[in-house]
Parts: C-alpha cells; sequence; structure tokens
C-alpha cells in the first residue's frame, strides 16, 4: 500500500515533468516558426548566394561574362599572383597587391583619424548636462543616418578644383591655381573620415557615460597633469568603447565601394572596387568570387585580431 | 565674476584641454559640407562657386526630370514594400528571440538575422548578382522582385535591433495578467503586447525605411536595365558631370532622412 502510492507519486510527478518539458518543446518550435520568415529571407538573399560565391571561384571565367563548368583553383592564385606574358613564370600581381595595401593603409589611416576627432567629441557629449547631451548625440547621429552618397558627394563638392575650397584659396589670392585633392589617397582617406566618425564616437561615447570620474579626481589629487591623467587613467577606462569603434570603423572601411569609387577615381582603387570592376560586362567573375572570399577572409582577421585584444583587455582588468 | 567661473573651469575635474575646442571643430566639420551643398542647391547661378542669387530652378528642373521622377518613385515604394515586410518578418523574430531562457539555436538565430551586417556590402552585392543572374536565365523574371527582397534582407537587422530591445525592457507581467483573465495568446498579443511594442516597430521601420532609401551598392548590382534608384541614378550623374540638380536632389534627400530620424530619435525618447 505505502509503496503503491509512493510509486504512484513518483509517477505523477514525472508525468507533470514530461508534460513541462513536452511545453517546453512546443514553445521552442513556434519560436523557430516565428524566426523562420525572417530567417529565409535573409538565406534566400544575403547569406545563400555567398556559397554561390565560394562555389564560382574554382570555376573558369567564361568567354564573355559569366563562367564554365571546369574546375580550378587558378582564380585563388590569381588574387595575389599573375604569369609573366612572357615565360609563363608566376609574379606577383603588382595591381592587386598594390590595391589591397592602400586598402589597408587607408583603413588604418581613417581608424587613427576618427579616433583622433571622435575621442574629444564623445567625451564632450558625455561631459554635457543630461538635457544638451541628448541634442549633441542627436546632432552626431544625423550625418550619419544621412545618405551615404550624399556625404561624398559633398565632400566631393568641397575638395574638388572648382569646389568651395580651391575657390576661396583663389578669390581670397593664396593659391593662383587650383589644388589637386579629388582622386588622391588623401580625398579617400579625408571623405571615409567624415563618413565614418560617428561610427567612432558613438560607442566611445557609451565607454566615457560609464566612467567613474572619481578616479579621474583621484588622479589629480596624486597630481597628476590633465595630459598624463586623460592618458592614463581616462584612455584606458575607454578602451573597450575604442576598440569597438575601430571594429566599426575598420571593417567597413576595408570593405568601402561608394567613398573610394566617387572621391579616388580609377586611379585610387581599393578592395571592393577592384570586386565591382570584375563583374562588369565580359569581365571575370570567378576572379571577382576569390577575391570577395579573400576581402572577407581580412575581415575576419581583423575581427579576430579586436576580439583577442578586447579579450586580453578583459583578462588583465581581472 | 570673471575670475570665479575662470578657475570653477580650470578646476572641473572633466576638463580635459583642446577636447572641446576639437569637439566643436569636428561638429562644424560635419554639418559644413551638408550645409553647403544645401546652399548651393538655392543658387541661381549653374557655377557651383559663386552665390549669385536665391532660386528654386535646380528644384523645378529635378522635379520635371522624368528619369528622377522615375528614380524618385521607385525608390519610396522600393523603401516602402521593403521596410514593411522586412519589419513584418523582424517583429517575428524578435518575439520569438526575446523573454525566454536561452534555447539551442538562438544563437544561430541572432547570427543569421545580423549576418547582413557582418558582410561587407560589395560582396553580398555581387552574390546577389551572381544569384540573381542565374534565376534569371533559368525563369526570364526581371522585375522588381529582385530589388524588393535583397533590400527587405539587409533591412531585417535593422528593424530587428529596436524592435528587441524595446521587448526586453517590456514588463511581463501584464500579458501574464491578460492570460490570467482568460485571454487567448493571439488576443492578449493583440490588446497588449502589440500595443506596447508599437513604437519600436515604428522605429524598425523608419531605420528600414531610410537604410533602403540610402543604399547604393546593393542597388547597383541587383537593379535590371531601367530599374535605376535615386541613390543609383545619383551615382551615375556624378561619374559624368554634376549640375546643380544633383544639389537639388541630395538636399530633398537630407530633409527626407533628418525628418524620419527624429521620429525615430522622438520614439525610442518616450521610452526611456
Amino acid at each position: 500500500m505505502v509503496t503503491a502510492s509512493y510509486k504512484n507519486a513518483d509517477n505523477s510527478k514525472e508525468k507533470a515533468a514530461l508534460a513541462a518539458l513536452e511545453a517546453q518543446k512546443k514553445d521552442i518550435r513556434n519560436r523557430w516558426l516565428l524566426s523562420l520568415p525572417a530567417l529565409s529571407i535573409i538565406f534566400f538573399a544575403a547569406a545563400g548566394p555567398m556559397a554561390i560565391v565560394v562555389l564560382y571561384s574554382f570555376l573558369v571565367p567564361g568567354d564573355y561574362t559569366g563562367v564554365k563548368w571546369i574546375f580550378t583553383t587558378e582564380n585563388w592564385f590569381n588574387v595575389i599572383l599573375e604569369r609573366d606574358i612572357f615565360d609563363d613564370n608566376l609574379v606577383w600581381a603588382d595591381a592587386h597587391l598594390t590595391i589591397f595595401w592602400r586598402s589597408v593603409k587607408l583603413s588604418l589611416l581613417t581608424t587613427v583619424l576618427t579616433a583622433i576627432f571622435g575621442i574629444p567629441t564623445a567625451y564632450f557629449i558625455a561631459t554635457r548636462s543630461n538635457r544638451s547631451r541628448n541634442l549633441w548625440l542627436f546632432l552626431i547621429t544625423i550625418p550619419f543616418w544621412t545618405n551615404l552618397l550624399v556625404r561624398t558627394y559633398a565632400i566631393q563638392e568641397l575638395i574638388r578644383n572648382q569646389g568651395v575650397i580651391n575657390n576661396f584659396l583663389q578669390w581670397t589670392g593664396l593659391t593662383d591655381a587650383p589644388i589637386e585633392m579629388m582622386f588622391t589617397d588623401f580625398a579617400v582617406a579625408f571623405g571615409m573620415t567624415y563618413v565614418y566618425l560617428p561610427l567612432m564616437a558613438l560607442p566611445v561615447y557609451a565607454s566615457i557615460e560609464k566612467l567613474d570620474f572619481r578616479l579621474v579626481e583621484g588622479a589629480y589629487d596624486l597630481y597628476a597633469s590633465r595630459w598624463k591623467c586623460f592618458r592614463r587613467v581616462i584612455l584606458p577606462l575607454i578602451r573597450p568603447g575604442l576598440i569597438a569603434g575601430s571594429i566599426l570603423v575598420f571593417v567597413p572601411c576595408l570593405g568601402a565601394y561608394v567613398t573610394p569609387r566617387v572621391l579616388g577615381g580609377g586611379n585610387q582603387l581599393m578592395i571592393g572596387n577592384l570586386i565591382g570592376l570584375q563583374f562588369g560586362q565580359g569581365r571575370n567573375w570567378p576572379l571577382g568570387a576569390a577575391l570577395s572570399l579573400a576581402l572577407m577572409a581580412m575581415v575576419l582577421v581583423a575581427l579576430l585580431y579586436f576580439v583577442k585584444v578586447s579579450n586580453s583587455e578583459n583578462n588583465r582588468n581581472v | 565674476m570673471f575670475s570665479q567661473s575662470f578657475f570653477e573651469k580650470r578646476f572641473d575635474v572633466k576638463r580635459v584641454p583642446s577636447f572641446q575646442t576639437i569637439a566643436l571643430v569636428t561638429f562644424a566639420c560635419l554639418y559644413a559640407p551638408i550645409i553647403i551643398v544645401i546652399i548651393y542647391s538655392f543658387n541661381s547661378s549653374p557655377s557651383l562657386g559663386v552665390f549669385e542669387s536665391f532660386s528654386l530652378k535646380w528644384y523645378a528642373m529635378a522635379w520635371d526630370n522624368e528619369k528622377v521622377q522615375d528614380a524618385a518613385i521607385r525608390s519610396l515604394v522600393l523603401a516602402a514594400v521593403a521596410a514593411s515586410i522586412a519589419t513584418v518578418a523582424a517583429t517575428m523574430a524578435a518575439l520569438a528571440t526575446t523573454r525566454t531562457k536561452s534555447f539551442k539555436g538562438q544563437t544561430f538565430i541572432y547570427a543569421i538575422i545580423n549576418q547582413p551586417l557582418m558582410i561587407p556590402e560589395i560582396v553580398t552585392a555581387v552574390a546577389l548578382l551572381v544569384f540573381f543572374a542565374m534565376i534569371k536565365i533559368a525563369t526570364g523574371y526581371t522585375g522588381m522582385m529582385y530589388l524588393i527582397i535583397a533590400h527587405t534582407a539587409f533591412c531585417i537587422p535593422f528593424a530587428y535591433l529596436p524592435i528587441r530591445a524595446r521587448l526586453e525592457s517590456m514588463d511581463l507581467t501584464l500579458e501574464t495578467a491578460g492570460a490570467d483573465l482568460y485571454a487567448t495568446p493571439w488576443k492578449t498579443f493583440q490588446r497588449i503586447t502589440l500595443p506596447m511594442i508599437w513604437p519600436g516597430i515604428i522605429a524598425g521601420y523608419m531605420l528600414a525605411f531610410v537604410i533602403s532609401l540610402d543604399d547604393v551598392v546593393i542597388s547597383e548590382f541587383v537593379k535590371s536595365a531601367g530599374q535605376e534608384t535615386l541613390p543609383t541614378y545619383m551615382l551615375g550623374q556624378l561619374r559624368r558631370f554634376i549640375t546643380p540638380e544633383t544639389n537639388a536632389i541630395a538636399t530633398a534627400n537630407i530633409v527626407v532622412s533628418v525628418v524620419l530620424v527624429s521620429g525615430f530619435f522622438l520614439l525610442t525618447r518616450n521610452r526611456n
């Protein structure tokens, strides 16, 4: 009798647990069903087509455009190497390497420039009173949501030969001839700094907002100068925001297309433009596919590096 | 008086020398180019160097330009349709991924939804070019659906983020109360959840709309012949020669973005 009721109780407990498990399973299935539309759209029109790019990077280019269905690894060699037209030896593809190097160089330069201007701007916003802070935040966000092409165009208006700066300089008589600024590395770096600055300023702002200013006060009590306090106390404390901002600026810069195309023209190509060129009429789609994957690999390396830096940062703080 | 404020400033713990100057210069630099474009859009002279007198003729010219009209309408319709589909899909996904213990595959869903943000736009653009070229050959269809689905895909993460933020900050007790009063799950959603997350949904829709309206790279590679959007039309113009008409189009574009983003700010501020 006793054992039987004990068994019963055990049984009903089991049943309840089973029912709960069943309900949980159903809940999770519903959650998957709810996510399905978003997942399928992104699979179809963003994630899935990447598989085709991988496939194409191993095919032979077609005669006019498209591909021939023959397997080859040639495209991957062509990313950094090319065959010498005279003796068929493989040599470095200088044109591609120059473009890779320019992309990395300009992206780094842009990241540093956005930090130089972004940190003081973020600091300024974070130290405003609560009420005006929202206004300043709003002001830094507005340009970011303004059309990228329009902002790039605005920079073009500023720096081209008959642009505002050159006209002003000639009007004041400081220069006789316009200073050539368009279609240079300077133009591209300047444009990208302008375009991506909010992406640096906002995460840095988030870090500064959380900053405990008693530490700063402590530094002054210990006779630190303003600059020393900034370098030794504030800067290390806002490093997480700085790292996040660097990712947000560096990664889009590496894959930039519009800004280098408009401000750099045909001479100052970046990787994005090189990829775009391969997909025009009569161009080399498989090489473009291999270049796209090379760009993604570079982005991945950059991301892993930033993750490593921020991890070591966390460990040090612990 | 002067000396007092002078000393306050001097010993303000939060002050870092020259930061305020750099910040104000940065703000000026952020706005100067945009303001110059706006000013010159009202310039009667076709030369961009000198400002002659106030005139609306470039706006009239852009308004009468059939190509501009065509591209503007296509951009707006595309943004409206893509943002609508994206917002519905993102709302469903946000409901599915919040307010629960973490479940198996949740990270996978996050990763897929954020995928369009992680991959360089140019790579997605050429991937779509290749993929849609295959479909075009197989089906012969060259309509607007390609642009719509491509825009919807990259709009989803932008619509998803504010909706998810809203859901996460929401109080669960009201929904429990609704269920206690014998409301069906659908009714609870309709009468309690939906009205509460509505600002998040509108904010997400606005962001998606702006993102779609601004897109150049993916549209440039996905569009079929005769499917210019306003940004791809502008890009084509910049390659040839610049007319002050472009200033007028750019200004109109800036106004639309500023209005939408201001709306977004007001909506998300109410939450706090």
